[in-house]
């Protein structure tokens, strides 16, 4: 992450940390290491009978690490900027 | 319930299911306590990317109904079900986007009974707060039905149990903050599901032969080659003559009932209003309106494979009185799920599932909250008491509602097939509301005796239609039913609207100014810097290319 949630540097920068594809990212990396881990581990016959022999943890695993591997990079390359000069309604979210 | 209908979880499916909760709730407590500034900015919405807010707005309504209720239409009507996106909800998103949004954003209208309080006074606002109150509390019992059936699933317990312990659980969930961060687990919870549904989709279509081997079994199903185009769709409405079917579809599902939803959601449209520029609000529709053209496929396509891949939901769909008892076409995503997807890809689909239907009930009691507490309560109850007593009466309010929400859930628990209920709760509660809304906003002339009158009078008219077909005075076996109560709700409301605004007094015109179309100043209703942006921001141009894209699925799928 390019920056932490709490430095206090110039007026605009990038959201870093809490930039929601930097979450998603994370969270579906997380998934998919876990799925290709399972994938590897477990090929056993009631497994595989049920996706017609195909590893099926094993590619959705890896899928999702291309996934958010390309959300991190976006996110890298094309950061959304915080303007911390405006400051009209903070904290204020939820249904009607 | 015996164990056809069980999951067979192990502990890696468990983790996967609480590392996403815990995602969620440390973003929740970061949240109330604001310790990030740019946290903040994603919660408070300044300026958020059109694409969040974009994603935000159909996630916001990819939940339990969306995922269970179109597949399980899916299974028992097949390719028709597509309906429900590319003639109702894609075309309502863009007129949206394209007509709506500019009014909702340059006026200062943030709710619907906020709206009829401005525009009709007292009689429409208690009327349409009543309503909306109601509505919630019948929409969060399905909800909770559907959650109670995966806690069923997962963990074998009766029903009665699982309701109770799924009540808990969003309480819970409301309690430690998880709605706090609505926006942004929205678009969290929206990939999620699309990784728990696409591999799910992907290997079902292996396991029956591909596309072909799908409408191979297809046609030598029960339902036959009908179920493989959209047209006619006389199964799904109910009406024999395919071109009654063709107007009811378009004119009750595709206009009233669409129509309708997506123009007073204001759960939706304040996802909409969480960006920096008009023209960046009238995007998010528009820009949620491409996924949601092909959402189907994740939903409808899984339940049409489910129908012939599944033996419980095949035995169903046979009708030969083979299928376990307690099966139904509800079940039939999560029959899929647990035939096809090995343990650890079945984590993840119970995370998206879970999250969306608890995150989708927590909003309906989140909404009841408010209004019962601010606009029933406050407004008629007991007025002017400090802001502190509104809230110790909101979580009242939440609580009672979770009870109550234990009561509706088993009246949604009676139908084999939940897209009629909702369809018909919406007949009654939104048909008359579009109504009264679209007819207030336009039309200056309507009186505030023709706002609640309207509004009454088209839900007694959505109910005698729902009743005549119960006791079989009409007779509509699919959702034909709540599309003709839609659509009389609507031509009632409109007519009694109009009737009693000829006999009665209107508003003067100044105090209609922000509320109906011809009384804003144009230049609230404008972005001046509409013309400076390039045409992938530009949302008209944005709206032609999904219109062009929808018509060109209707057309291929006829």
């Amino acid at each position: 992450m390019s920056s932490s949630g709490k430095g206090r540097p110039g007026r605009r920068r990038s959201a870093g940390a809490f930039d929601v594809r930097n979450v998603i990212a994370e969270l579906i990396g997380l998934y998919g290491l876990v799925l290709v881990v399972v994938g590897l581990i477990d090929r056993s016959e009631a497994t595989l009978a049920k996706t017609d022999g195909v590893n099926a943890n094993l590619w959705a695993g890896l899928g999702m690490l291309v996934f958010a591997a390309a959300f991190a990079l976006w996110s890298r390359l094309r950061p959304v900027v915080v303007d911390r000069g405006r400051d009209d309604r903070p904290g204020e979210q939820g249904g009607a | 319930m015996d164990d056809t209908l069980r999951l067979d979880a192990a502990f890696v499916d468990y983790a996967l299911v609480a590392v996403y909760f815990a995602v969620v709730l440390l973003i929740g407590v970061a949240a109330r306590r604001s310790v990030s500034d740019s946290l903040d900015f994603f919660l408070s919405g300044r300026s958020l990317p059109a694409w969040v807010t974009g994603l935000a707005f159909i996630s916001a309504n990819l939940g339990a109904v969306e995922i269970i209720g179109m597949s399980a239409n899916g299974a028992q009507y097949g390719m028709p079900t597509m309906h429900y996106f590319w003639i109702g909800a894609v075309p309502a998103m863009l007129f949206l986007g394209v007509v709506m949004m500019p009014f909702y954003y340059g006026s200062k209208v943030r709710s619907v009974p906020e709206f009829m309080r401005r525009r009709f006074g007292t009689g429409a606002h208690l009327v349409n707060a009543l309503s909306f109150a109601t509505a919630q509390v019948l929409i969060a019992g399905i909800n909770l039905y559907l959650l109670a059936t995966i806690v069923e699933a997962l963990l074998g317990l009766p029903l009665w149990v699982s309701l109770i312990v799924a009540a808990a659980v969003v309480l819970g969930y409301i309690t430690l903050g998880g709605l706090s961060a609505a926006i942004y687990n929205e678009v969290l919870q929206f990939f999620v599901i699309v990784a728990a549904l696409l591999p799910l989709t992907l290997i079902g279509l292996d396991r029956v032969g591909g596309i072909s081997g799908l409408v191979e079994g297809v046609t030598d199903g029960p339902g036959g080659t009908a179920e493989l185009s959209t047209w006619p769709a006389t199964d799904l409405s109910g009406f024999e003559n395919p071109v009654w079917s063709v107007v009811g579809v378009v004119f009750g599902l595709g206009f009233v009932l669409s129509f309708g939803y997506w123009t007073t959601n204001f759960v939706e449209v304040q996802r909409a209003m969480a960006t920096n520029s008009m023209s960046a609000a009238r995007s998010t529709p528009i820009i949620g309106a491409f996924p949601k053209m092909f959402i189907p496929f994740l939903v409808v396509v899984p339940g049409m494979i489910a129908a012939v891949l599944v033996e419980e939901v095949v035995a169903l769909k046979a009708d030969t009185g083979e299928a376990p008892p307690g099966v139904d076409y509800n079940d039939a995503i999560l029959l899929l799920i647990r035939d096809v997807l090995p343990n650890g890809l079945l984590g993840v689909a119970i995370a998206g599932l879970l999250a969306s239907f608890m995150a989708g009930m927590a909003a309906n009691i989140s909404s009841f909250n408010t209004v019962f507490s601010y606009d029933l309560w406050q407004q008629y109850v007991i007025k002017d008491r400090p802001d502190e007593y509104y809230l110790r009466v909101g979580r009242w309010a939440t609580v009672g509602a979770t009870v109550a929400a234990i009561g509706t859930a088993l009246i949604a628990a009676g139908y084999s097939n939940l897209m009629d209920y909702l369809q018909t709760l919406f007949g009654f509660f939104n048909a008359p509301l579009f109504a009264t809304f679209i007819l207030g906003m336009f039309w200056k002339r309507m009186t505030p005796t023709a706002g609640w009158m309207g509004l009454v009078s088209g839900t007694l008219a959505a109910i005698a239609v729902f009743v005549a077909n119960e006791v079989g005075i009409l007779d509509f076996p699919g959702q034909g039913g709540a599309f003709v109560a839609a659509g009389a709700a609507f031509v009632v409301d409109i007519a009694v609207s109009v009737g009693v605004s000829r006999v009665t007094a209107p508003k003067p015109a100044r105090e209609l100014v922000g509320l109906v179309y011809s009384e804003t100043p144009e230049a609230d209703r404008t972005d001046p810097d509409a013309a400076k942006l390039p045409w992938y921001r530009s949302p008209t141009k944005l709206a032609g290319i999904a219109l062009v894209l929808v018509i060109a699925l209707n057309v291929v799928f006829a």
